[in-house]
């Protein structure tokens, strides 16, 4: 890639820095800069919509009475099973289990602590999460 | 109070900016390329039984922490790695460090630095930084993928060192020895690069299905099965997902192979060896096909079409073709180095 073809296509996503792109300058090496590109911001949005459109239908899932609120804020942290349960030392069936309403009425201090850590909120903020869209 | 300036330099990776910057900083000017080059750390793997996110691992580059290790194997120098069982110890830990003047690389999740735009901003606990600096509670930080310097407060840095889950830093701090650092004209270059390039060259032409030009192979394959295997959803999900693991997570352009032509450059120019340059133009070459394969894979996901999976798969396999053919060249090179 030629310096002058480095994409320049002020991505939101970058949040107005540049990022280092290395592309030649006479058929020699340059490290040039790029605001962005058209085809990789679209992949970063099409994941971070897919992000939020799962904490929007969490959310409808715990008002619902279906899911409780750790599903919701599973999503909103951008974790999934895999993760949460490696950020929080536990199982995915014991994360399943916590997504069930009755049971995660009832767990106990402990676990609950270790929510609060993984997620930096207060227990009483992981009993009765807000709706956020995101969680910054 | 402690507020030195530091000559912070923006680089396309976390790691080997990192590495590169410890380098300069004690004196042995060596830029993010020839890092990367010298750590032999292009790769290609596809390993669908690790999930990240709910999506295989598909990685350019070799292990998290595998350039700061190779690195320092390579030029003779010692790291001090630490890592701590408590946050509390790793803090102090680099409070003291910081107040002994060193400079101190982390590793970090990106998730919990606040400094990082919120799109950018995943359970990824596998980033490289430098501190160079404490003012009362603000660290202050030399981010090598920022354009500037950084700051982070107590708090938020304790929380990233110490996030937990897959690659968890456990606040993994390290520092070079600068009582053991090798000066340019002791290393014998020629042998380290001819090592780098032979090791890379193997690791891209391996007997095995997941790495190297055959991971490629695989993983075409895989894409061309997505319209049977799976819904629409999914399969602009996951060539999304490629994209962003060739691209986003600063690669420097093309999953690196921007970065490795560079140090091929360099290598050239350095032991007057001009096949090497050859080699370098034709990796640069090689790295506008991935570019172009990114193009096709997200043409994909913004107007599906039903032959579109088999155009990308099959660019995918006309790359591994072309890799194939420049490793094996590469390889003659080296050994005649």
């Amino acid at each position: 890639m030629d310096e002058k073809d480095i994409p320049q296509h002020g991505s939101k996503i970058f949040a107005g820095q540049k990022k280092v792109v290395y592309a030649t300058r006479n058929g020699h090496y340059v490290a040039g800069q790029s605001s962005g590109w058209d085809d990789e911001s679209f992949a970063t949005e099409q994941a971070v919509q897919a992000f939020d459109a799962q904490t929007e239908a969490a959310w409808q899932a715990y008002q619902a009475g279906t899911h409780s609120a750790l599903y919701y804020l599973m999503w909103r942290y951008r974790h999934d099973e895999a993760s949460l349960a490696a950020a929080t030392g536990q199982f995915r069936w014991q994360l399943r289990r916590h997504f069930r309403v009755a049971v995660f009425a009832k767990i106990s201090a402990k676990t609950l602590a270790k929510y609060a850590e993984a997620f930096q909120l207060t227990p009483d903020e992981i009993r009765q999460p807000r709706h956020e869209h995101t969680a910054f | 109070m402690n507020t030195p300036h530091f000559n912070h330099r923006q680089t396309a990776h976390c790691e080997s900016g990192v590495m590169s910057a410890l380098l300069r900083h004690h004196g042995l000017d060596f830029n993010e390329a020839m890092v990367f080059g010298l750590a032999s750390a292009l790769s290609f793997a596809y390993i669908p039984l690790v999930k990240m996110a709910g999506m295989p691992l598909i990685a350019y580059r070799t292990l998290p922490k595998s350039i700061i290790r190779r690195t320092s194997r390579a030029l003779g120098l010692r790291l001090q790695m630490q890592k701590f069982a408590r946050p509390e110890a790793g803090m102090a830990a680099l409070d003291r460090a910081l107040d002994e003047g060193a400079l101190v690389g982390l590793q970090t999740s990106v998730y919990w630095l606040p400094y990082f735009p919120a799109e950018m901003r995943f359970h990824f606990n596998a980033h490289n930084l430098l501190v160079y600096g404490r003012d009362g509670d603000d660290y202050l930080i030399s981010d090598p993928v920022f354009e500037n310097v950084q700051r982070c407060s107590r708090q938020d840095l304790q929380r990233a060192r110490f996030a937990k889950g897959a690659l968890a830093a456990k606040g993994l701090m390290y520092c070079v020895d600068a009582a053991h650092m090798p000066s340019e004209s002791g290393l014998d270059m020629r042998g380290i690069i001819r090592q780098a390039l032979l090791k890379n060259a193997r690791q891209m032409l391996p007997p095995v299905w997941f790495a190297g030009v055959r991971g490629m192979g695989t993983l075409a394959a895989k894409i061309e099965a997505l319209p049977r295997s799976t819904d629409e959803a999914y399969g602009k999900l996951y060539l999304g997902h490629i994209v962003r693991m060739q691209e986003e997570i600063g690669t420097g352009g093309a999953g690196f192979r921007y970065i490795y032509a560079y140090f091929l450059e360099q290598a050239a120019e350095r032991l007057n060896a001009p096949k090497l340059q050859s080699c370098s133009a034709e990796m640069t070459a090689i790295g506008d096909e991935w570019r172009t394969f990114a193009s096709l894979a997200v043409r994909q996901c913004r107007k599906p079409k039903s032959s579109g999976y088999a155009e990308v798969a099959a660019k995918l396999r006309e790359i591994a073709t072309q890799e194939e053919a420049l490793w094996r060249e590469i390889k003659r090179v080296a050994a005649d180095l």
